[in-house]
């Protein structure tokens, strides 16, 4: 099949990329752009690994084409952090939210895409957004600690 | 000082965030998939359809001819049939079978077992080349209920079978008088019980990248455990010495065992790289995940648990029969894990086991969180249960009553060193309202409790050797950072942080000056791994040990500098202090430039050995089995709800109090315990890795349900600090452990709820409604 040149704004940055017409999006971002941040996991949308924020939203890369995307601001776990790491990815780390770490980017953008919306989500908010996203280290519960943490942060700064 | 008491730097028994967490939180951490090489090409394997099958013939022909394929193999190729295994004692395992070869070498033996594999350009053309292998077969007929393997048969799975049946492994022990005490006991419960495997469901897919180079050497990159069982594998099946290969553990998603064998496709990216002299990535999909398996037995078990009139155990029965799978993998040390950690934390003087494990044509089964103990424990503590009933005796009572001490041993010869159960049912009874509830809550809820047991590490040596379990090297140079060598693997529970932590704490340093190497075979010494809940312990005390010979020569170089006597000195706030006036010190940088001088980089090595001599040698078959160094206790109460139209079950909060010794990071300890209770709970109420005629059902995330964020409950964690006489800084275990309580807790708390018993895992709500029936509940 033909291959197409599109361009993608990734991160802030356009990116020329040639894709066939069933390429997704998580293929593009970790073979083409060689953002390795965004996770592999299961292909099928049922880990959660692979989420990235397309315009603001929570989105499985696996399940998203490259060509749906063109004309939209992507965001990865790269682009999260700009000068200063964000509140997230600080309290994911010090709330033990992340263990072995193969979810966490998972978590963290889809955790973004709430807080943008909710800044000030109940416990039970959270676990209900973060309800497509698989770790089988923490049991959950340091992860909602640290967003609920970043919430708290970002709605004090 | 010794290395059991903090040197009070206020690092260890702090909560540190994991050292290497900002990595992972902001995507610049590489896991084996992220690793580009150039001119790397994908490796793919072809997977068999059939659970049992003869390979008569492959025609590779139209798959090597096709463009942008590099290698092709089959088991022709030369080491492709050499056995490998994680245990000497049982390597059955072969990369591929050799087509048209008589015996278990021609033969696949299980739904997605490899037949051949490809390296192409990409995965694309892999995939095609993959479907252009011509492959005849002969089915052979497949076992797959595990009494059916207990018969004779005439062509075994594997050729090392008891008198042609596929029993792969059989354990018998008793000790005392069980047939005499059974009939002479006041109580006595039999129950059977059914255990569907499980799954480690690890987030990390299977990835591996082997690059055998232009000098003739291979480096092999794997999201792996035990890289080290791994090297000496691989060094079995490449026919290479294990100096000419370099085994490299990137990050890791995630073990819980299922990345502690060493595997196939790490065999066939080797063979194919060695083919094609590229190297070649392979990576699994989530199907192929699940078809590789390594996860919990299922299991059968009888279970006679006695007690006499006033509540005192008189004696356990086990009998466990063990569905292998189609390989060997741990399965020796599964088998006699079943039945020799089940006594603990109780005292009973008459115990018997026997225990089975067959070979089925499945996908292998292997060591999973809680490894071998985790069914047991459940037919244990939900019989216990029925005893406090029997006896009407309160359950935490009864399990008080029988406790093991500290400082003991028990029949089999196991040693008992630190034991902090007591306090463990103490506070989870006192946080719980246990009194207010047990028995008391409205018909629907239910508080229920276990107890647990689980080894620190095996005393004894998978390889028979008299190598350390752990080595730590330690370098310090002018710059004044402090590096630590260590082949421990940091799969995400944080034993790179632990080793920093060991460092730091016995040199008085910030943490940020420790860098911790634990990857690479080609500078990190040899530690065997991380599996048997090992690591703290072992790795932790050698990390102390090589600490405390750089403490020697800081001390040593700071008396010379001021003339005061190397006895009064410390090392604490980045200082060498002159402890009897503390206004004399060096600071930490101007001590070691002192010790560098005509002298260069401080170097020092600390190694774990073994534990005093323990248990009863040579006097029973199989008296290594279950020792080790140190043992970790448990007690957990759940709180649960059960909905009475779809008797749907909900963990409301858990109490969990874990005995680890010390809490060296109590942050880290918290999340093995919350991560112990999330996959418990999966066990318990949802996991089903079941079977249809030999194929594996709903192999991903959608059919094999785990707890989501919503279905987890409230975990109260109560760390018990029992001081370990020998674990660093009084540290043992608390990976694994933590896991076993929580399913009895459960299933208790549900008999406690609605007076129902479920003798089958998962107790989904068909069953227990079921169950209701059966055993005439009335729910309304």
């Amino acid at each position: 099949m033909a291959k197409k040149l599109i361009t993608l704004k990734v991160n802030g940055s356009p990116h020329e990329v040639a894709v066939r017409e069933y390429d997704v999006l998580l293929d593009v971002i970790r073979e083409h752009l060689n953002l390795t941040g965004t996770k592999r996991g299961c292909d099928l949308g049922t880990c959660g690994c692979c989420a990235v924020l397309v315009e603001g939203r929570a989105k499985l890369a696996c399940l998203t084409l490259a060509l749906e995307c063109v004309g939209r601001e992507i965001t990865t776990i790269e682009g999260l952090k700009s000068q200063v790491i964000h509140p997230l990815q600080k309290t994911f780390a010090e709330a033990g939210g992340s263990q072995c770490g193969f979810c966490t980017q998972g978590f963290i953008m889809t955790a973004k895409a709430l807080l943008d919306e909710k800044p000030n989500p109940s416990r039970a908010e959270i676990e209900e957004a973060i309800s497509g996203n698989l770790c089988r280290c923490t049991g959950y519960i340091k992860i909602v600690d640290a967003i609920e943490m970043a919430a708290t942060e970002m709605r004090g700064s | 000082m010794s290395s059991n008491s903090a040197n009070g730097n206020g690092i260890v028994g702090t909560r540190v965030p994991l050292i290497d967490a900002l990595k992972k939180t902001t995507g610049e951490g590489f896991y084996t998939d992220d690793i580009k090489l150039p001119g790397m090409i994908v490796g793919k394997i072809l997977r068999s359809p059939h659970p049992h099958a003869r390979v008569k013939r492959i025609d590779v022909s139209k798959a090597e001819a096709l463009t942008g394929v590099h290698a092709v193999l089959t088991g022709d190729e030369p080491g492709a049939q050499n056995r490998f295994g994680v245990l000497p004692i049982s390597r059955d395992e072969i990369a591929l079978p050799k087509p048209g070869a008589a015996g278990r070498a021609g033969r696949v033996l299980y739904v997605g077992d490899c037949v051949a594999a490809v390296a192409a350009d990409n995965e694309e053309i892999a995939l095609q080349a993959l479907a252009l292998l011509d492959v005849e077969y002969e089915i052979v007929p497949a076992i797959i209920r595990v009494e059916k393997g207990l018969e004779k048969t005439t062509e075994p799975i594997q050729d090392r079978t008891k008198d042609g049946t596929n029993v792969h492994k059989t354990v018998e022990q008793q000790f005392g008088d069980v047939a005499g005490v059974l009939d002479n006991s006041a109580h006595v419960r039999t129950n059977e019980f059914e255990f569907i495997g499980v799954n480690h469901a690890f987030t990390e897919p299977m990835a591996t990248i082997a690059h055998y180079d232009a000098d003739d050497r291979l480096v092999l990159w794997s999201a792996q455990q035990v890289p080290h069982y791994l090297h000496r594998a691989l060094a079995d099946v490449m026919e290479m010495p294990m100096h000419r290969i370099r085994v490299i553990r990137p990050m890791v998603g995630g073990g819980f065992g299922g990345k502690s064998d060493p595997f196939p496709h790490e065999m066939i990216a080797s063979l194919l790289s060695r083919k094609c002299r590229r190297p070649v990535k392979i990576l699994f999909d989530r199907e192929e995940v699940f078809y590789n398996n390594h996860g919990r037995h299922p299991t059968k078990t009888r279970i006679i648990v006695a007690a006499d009139k006033d509540g005192m155990l008189t004696a356990l029965d086990v009998d466990a029969t063990i569905d292998g799978g189609a390989w060997g993998s741990f399965g020796v040390v599964t088998t006699y894990y079943n039945g020799v950690l089940a006594m603990g934390p109780y005292r009973i003087d008459n115990f018997n086991y026997a225990g089975r494990r067959v070979y089925t044509n499945k996908a292998p089964c292997g060591a999973m969180r809680g490894h071998g103990a985790v069914n047991t424990r459940f037919s244990f503590e939900v019989t216990l249960d029925q005893l406090a009933d029997d006896l009407k005796m309160d359950p935490c009572d009864l399990r008080l009553k029988n406790l093991l001490p500290a400082n003991t041993e028990t029949i089999n010869g196991f040693r008992i060193t630190s034991n902090g159960t007591r306090e463990c049912i103490e506070r989870a009874r006192e946080r719980s309202g246990w009194d207010q509830k047990y028995g008391q809550l409205p018909f629907g809820q239910g508080i229920g409790l276990s107890c647990g047991f689980y080894i620190s590490g095996s005393a004894h040596r998978i390889h028979f050797n008299e190598l350390p379990h752990s080595t730590v090297h330690i370098k310090i140079d002018m710059d004044g950072g402090v590096t630590v060598h260590c082949m421990a693997a940091e799969i995400g529970q944080g034993s790179d942080t632990m080793l920093a932590q060991c460092v730091a704490e016995s040199l008085g340093i910030k943490m940020e000056r420790i860098r911790i190497f634990s990857a690479d075979s080609d500078t990190d010494p040899v530690d065997l791994g991380s599996y048997s809940s090992r690591v703290t312990f072992m790795a932790g005390n050698a990390a102390v040990r090589a600490a405390e010979k750089i403490r020697e020569k800081l001390i040593q170089a700071a008396a010379r500098k001021t003339g005061y006597p190397a006895g009064g000195f410390v090392l604490t706030n980045e200082k060498v202090v002159y402890k009897p006036n503390p206004d004399i010190f060096l600071t930490f940088d101007e001590a070691l430039t002192a010790a560098l001088a005509k002298s260069g980089a401080l170097i020092a090595k600390g190694a774990y050995l073994d534990p005093p001599p323990i248990g009863k040698r040579n006097e029973f078959k199989g008296w290594r089995a279950g020792l080790s160094p140190t043992y970790s206790f448990q007690a957990y109460m759940a709180q649960v709800h059960v909905d009475p139209e779809t008797f749907e079950v909900r963990v409301q909060k858990v109490w969990a109090a874990h005995d680890c010794g010390k809490a060296l990071n109590p942050l880290a300890v918290e999340g093995q315990i919350e991560g112990c209770v999330h996959m418990g709970l999966g066990q318990v109420l949802m996991e089903d890795m079941s079977y249809l005629h030999g194929t594996i059902q709903g192999p991903n995330f959608l059919d094999y349900r785990t707890l989501t964020p919503m279905q987890m409950p409230d975990v109260d964690v109560i760390i018990v600090e029992s001081g370990d006489p020998e674990g660093p800084f009084g540290a043992k275990e608390a990976g694994e452990g933590p896991l076993l309580p929580i399913l009895p807790a459960v299933a208790n708390a549900i008999y406690d709820a609605v007076g129902v018993r479920v003798f089958s895992l998962p107790i989904t709500p068909d069953k227990l409604w079921k169950a209701a029936q059966r055993q005439g509940v009335k729910i309304d």
